[in-house]
């Protein structure tokens, strides 16, 4: 590698901007990718910059203001001094030399020595009749139309799924003043729950449990232990609100212009897959992460993982592997941090951890829904692509290799590249086949992970 | 109808863009899908049946959400602001509505 090669961080959510800042107080310059218009990531995301509303920090992150707040300045102090920050950078493709990007409509290329990912995660869904239809949104989206934009995805919506999010959205779409019809998650007993979630423990411990209180004291119902049955559609197509059974097993509807769903997070594991490192299935959450040896080290020993994009553990945890990170790939570098500094980060990361693995273990990922959908339901949006048509292929190829189910259906094939679909094509591929869902394999993506203009590609290749 | 609705548009400045050659009004800072589907329930026909989409994630990772713009380029709706005069086509005419 020349000299001349930079260190790259992708993603300038909680763990980017942390690593990228700390890299550049150790005299490290590095390059900070973010698809974003401004820092942030999702969960501390800012409005466009064209708004003239400015509204208070309080009101677009709630109990996190002081933290986004925060977050913002750093970064705002560190470009242009310490870190070289490129917004509305798209990375659409990465090699062991390279990493390709679009921004203002042209592919750029930048040669890595070593690299940061720290892609964040996106919502977790499980598909069921009527989930295409307008109206429905994942619970990110309804919360990023609220705090990037200010407007509620309907101005009457059922909210359901699991997660500390389906009760947080549910309450700031309350304070907005949409008529929140119901808040319905599948797991079980929110109440014992409560006491365990939301973000990092001591005083956050409250939150969940001010939510819930909250949505019942204003007349909104809450019930756990539920099983969505379909999102009820008008006859334009359009959505009208979601049928549902309670715990008991009786049917309930509820009407509502907008539904919004999601089973917590996964992991945007795409460019980590471009470059081959290795994955390992992770038990609790079903899903495939980059294997990380504890220490935010990758396979590849100038690839370092930090945030969500290693394994969803919310943003608290996202900003301290961020500079854990940013720490090992120093010491790799020759440059020591006070070893101090690097044990209190290492302490803190152990504690939170501990925390945030209770908070997970509360909202499991409902497999068992994933292994059902129905034979009729529309499994891959892209290209359209049903539960029944997974089946059959299984069973007509005598296969369930994941890839190779790819390859007959089409099934995440599409522009989102699987990041919806894939992890419950798999579920349904290993429970037609009566197997393990590890056996049918890891989900391979390819280059562009993000659809990009051809005439760029041609340009590119 | 609209699907979106506002929960605050205080001091925002006004614009104009043109939905399927009708002119519209808009916010500076509105991202195309969210500009639409302040007008429309539909941002979308999808291609594979007389559905609609619109939009699912609109954090740029679904992409279903893409619609034509001005001068014939497609656009990701929901990471794309719209501009004063942008002349945005869903290609689903009057059945959007």
């Amino acid at each position: 590698m020349s000299g001349s090669n930079r260190v790259v961080v992708i993603g300038a959510g909680p763990a980017g901007v942390e690593a990228a800042i700390t890299l550049s107080k150790y005299g490290i310059r590095p390059l900070l990718l973010d698809e974003a218009e401004s820092v942030g990531g999702q969960i501390f995301r800012q409005p466009p910059k064209a708004m003239s509303d400015r509204r208070v920090a309080s009101e677009l992150y709630g109990f996190d203001g002081s933290k986004a707040v925060k977050v913002h300045a750093a970064v705002e102090e560190a470009l242009g001094v310490g870190v070289e920050y490129k917004s509305l950078a798209t990375v659409w493709s990465a090699d062991q030399e390279s990493i390709h990007y679009i921004q203002n409509g042209k592919s750029e290329c930048v040669l890595w020595s070593d690299l940061i990912i720290a892609t964040g995660a996106m919502d977790r869904i499980v598909p069921l009749h009527g989930w295409t239809a307008p109206g429905v949104y994942s619970l990110g989206a309804a919360q990023i139309a609220l705090k990037a934009q200010s407007v509620l995805v309907g101005d009457s919506i059922v909210f359901f799924g699991t997660g500390p999010l389906l009760y947080y959205v549910a309450y700031q779409y309350l304070r907005a003043g949409a008529k929140v019809k119901a808040v319905l998650d599948v797991s079980k007993r929110v109440g014992a729950r409560m006491l365990l979630s939301f973000t990092s423990g001591g005083s956050d411990i409250l939150r969940g449990i001010y939510y819930v209180s909250y949505l019942k004291a204003h007349g909104v119902k809450v019930a756990s232990s539920i099983s969505p049955k379909e999102i009820l559609v008008d006859d334009q197509g359009n959505a009208a609100g979601l049928k549902f059974l309670l715990s008991g097993g009786e049917e309930c509807s509820i009407s509502s212009k907008a539904v919004a769903f999601g089973y917590g997070l996964k992991p945007e594991t795409q460019i980590s897959d471009l470059l081959d490192l290795s994955f390992t299935f992770d038990e609790l959450f079903r899903y495939w992460v980059p294997q990380s040896d504890g220490e935010c080290r990758s396979s590849n020993e100038r690839v370092f993982l930090a945030g969500d994009g290693a394994g969803v553990r919310g943003a608290v945890l996202a900003a301290l592997t961020g500079r854990r990170a940013a720490y090992v790939l120093l010491a790799k570098l020759g440059i020591q941090p006070p070893v101090a500094e690097v044990r209190q980060v290492s302490a803190e990361i152990a504690r939170a951890q501990g925390f945030r693995l209770a908070l997970e273990r509360a909202f499991p990922f409902p497999a068992a829904l994933a292994q059902t959908v129905p034979d009729d339901v529309l499994v891959c949006r892209c290209e359209g692509v049903t539960a029944g048509q997974i089946r059959q292929a299984v069973d007509v190829s005598g296969e369930a290799e994941i890839n190779r189910i790819k390859a007959f259906t089409r099934v995440g094939m599409g522009r989102c590249q699987g990041r919806l679909c894939m992890s419950t094509a798999a579920e349904i591929c290993a429970a037609h086949n009566k197997m393990d869902v590890r056996a049918v394999g890891r989900p391979r993506g390819q280059a562009p992970v993000k659809p990009i203009p051809l005439a760029q590609l041609g340009r590119q290749l | 109808m609209s699907q979106f609705s506002r929960s605050n548009a205080k001091g925002r400045e006004p614009i104009e863009f043109l939905l399927d050659g009708e002119r519209v009004e808009a916010c500076l800072g509105d991202t195309v899908l969210t500009a639409v589907l302040l007008h429309r329930r539909r941002l979308r026909p999808f291609e594979f049946s007389d559905a609609f989409r619109s939009g699912f994630c609109l954090m740029g990772a679904c992409q279903d959400c893409w619609v034509h713009v001005t001068e014939g380029e497609r656009v990701r709706a929901c990471t794309t602001l719209v501009v004063d005069g942008m002349r945005v086509r869903t290609k689903a005419g009057k059945n959007s509505a």
